[in-house]
């Protein structure tokens, strides 16, 4: 499978609010709340590290889930964030990230 | 583990608020005074400027018609400034042309279109310039020049949702915002009262008791406090009363206070309050703004701005028996 790489989007404003991310589309003023699970993801969406290492890295060593499994999930949700609008997803790295 | 359960939408987009109170239109045209004082000569022809101030704002409301300054006059009433003593503020007056087209075919938004038709309202920049339509409405505004025009048929709902309009573009550029809520005055602090429709905005401004002042019974008007603007160490928020009435078809007050409160209601079992953690409080409160524009900063901004609000208003979730007892809560 090839390497995914993941940025927040430039479109967006977001914060985090009790360990959670509330982001907000400034394109259609669409109001998201992410999960715990879902904040680490984000947090970590640099452009620089692909899904796999951040799956890896932030959610296979906190929690106890099969690494295959967390990624593929961590893939459909990413996909359904860039759906969104608030994510961009690439098979390069993403040098321009927000 | 399950990350798509962990996305919820809700839309800062929301629909015009359906206007049913008809005030001036129903009720006998009453004598002014001053009139003489206002009437401005322009190429020979009469205009009228009728200055309207919600929330320090003031926007002189000019038209050549005479009826349609009358409506003006009686709709906003106490929101009228007949005197420049009577300002609030020293701030510049905006400036809003409106010319009424007669027998256009312009279909009248209250009585033709219905509440169906409350969300066709569209909001864009054009040339540095708003552009703001509904079916009974075309305005132009001008941010910089602080002017601009409408172009309605006589009659008062296309006027009043250009102002709402308009002063929820100014306030999302002062770190302040409208919310489809009702407000009250007790004690010298302010409260705030959202929830769905039905959830009790109308019943418990109703019920309130002498000693409280409101500011309106259906859309509130949230600004910070000047001089503290959001972003330094951020400020209390202060509440205006607007002259946007609801069904209780009574405007607010003419007043403003520092806001001690916001209550998401809904009417239940027995009077209770429950507090409502930051996050709660700016989903709820992000549910209720009124903000028209599909503009990328102005939508940054009024998110900083209910995020400043939550971490420094209290907000509780109120349930509610349709009874004056409910008021003991609040204070």
């Amino acid at each position: 499978m090839s390497a995914m790489y993941i940025a927040r989007s430039r479109e967006i404003a977001a914060r985090a609010l009790g360990g959670e991310m509330m982001i907000m589309s400034a394109r259609d003023s669409t109001l998201f709340n992410l999960n715990e699970l879902g904040t680490l993801i984000w947090q970590a969406a640099d452009g620089a590290t692909t899904l796999e290492q951040i799956v890896e890295r932030k959610i296979c060593a906190e929690y106890e889930v099969e690494p295959a499994l967390a990624l593929a999930d961590a893939e459909a949700y990413v996909r359904e964030l860039e759906g969104f609008g608030i994510l961009r997803v690439s098979g390069q790295p993403i040098t321009d990230a927000a | 583990m399950n990350l798509c359960a962990s996305r919820r939408k809700a839309c800062l987009l929301q629909p015009e608020i359906s206007r049913r109170a008809g005030l001036a239109l129903r009720q006998p045209a009453r004598l002014w005074d001053g009139l003489v004082d206002r009437m401005l000569t322009s190429k020979s022809v009469s205009v009228y400027d009728i200055t309207i101030e919600i929330g320090d704002i003031a926007v002189s409301v000019r038209t050549e018609s005479s009826e349609f300054a009358r409506l003006m006059e009686d709709r906003y009433a106490e929101f009228v400034i007949r005197e420049p003593w009577q300002r609030a503020m020293e701030q510049p007056v905006m400036e809003l042309d409106v010319e009424l087209l007669l027998d256009s075919g312009i279909p009248n938004h209250e009585s033709d279109l219905g509440d169906a038709a409350e969300d066709d309202v569209s909001v864009r920049i054009q040339a540095n310039r708003w552009v703001m339509e509904r079916g009974d409405f075309r305005a132009e505004w001008d941010p910089e020049c602080r002017r601009g025009w409408v172009r309605q048929s006589l009659n008062p709902y296309a006027i009043d949702s250009v102002l709402r309009i308009l002063h929820s573009l100014i306030l999302a550029r002062s770190g302040g915002f409208l919310i489809h809520a009702a407000s009250a005055v007790r004690n010298g602090r302010a409260f705030i009262f959202a929830g769905e429709s039905g959830a009790g905005k109308t019943t418990l401004s109703r019920l309130a008791p002498r000693d409280a002042t409101i500011l309106t019974d259906e859309i509130s008007y949230v600004k910070p406090v000047a001089g503290n603007r959001a972003g330094a160490n951020g400020g209390p928020f202060e509440a205006f009363g607007t002259p946007f009435a609801g069904e209780l078809a009574r405007i607010g007050q003419k007043t403003r206070a520092c806001l001690a409160g916001m209550f998401i209601l809904r009417q239940g079992p027995e009077n209770r309050l429950e507090s409502l953690t930051e996050r709660e409080a700016a989903w709820e409160l992000f549910r209720h703004v009124l903000f028209f524009a599909r503009d990328e900063d102005l939508v940054r901004r009024v998110f900083e701005s209910i995020l400043e609000f939550v971490r420094c208003v209290p907000v509780q979730r109120m349930a509610f028996q349709p009874n004056a007892a409910a008021w003991e809560l609040i204070a």
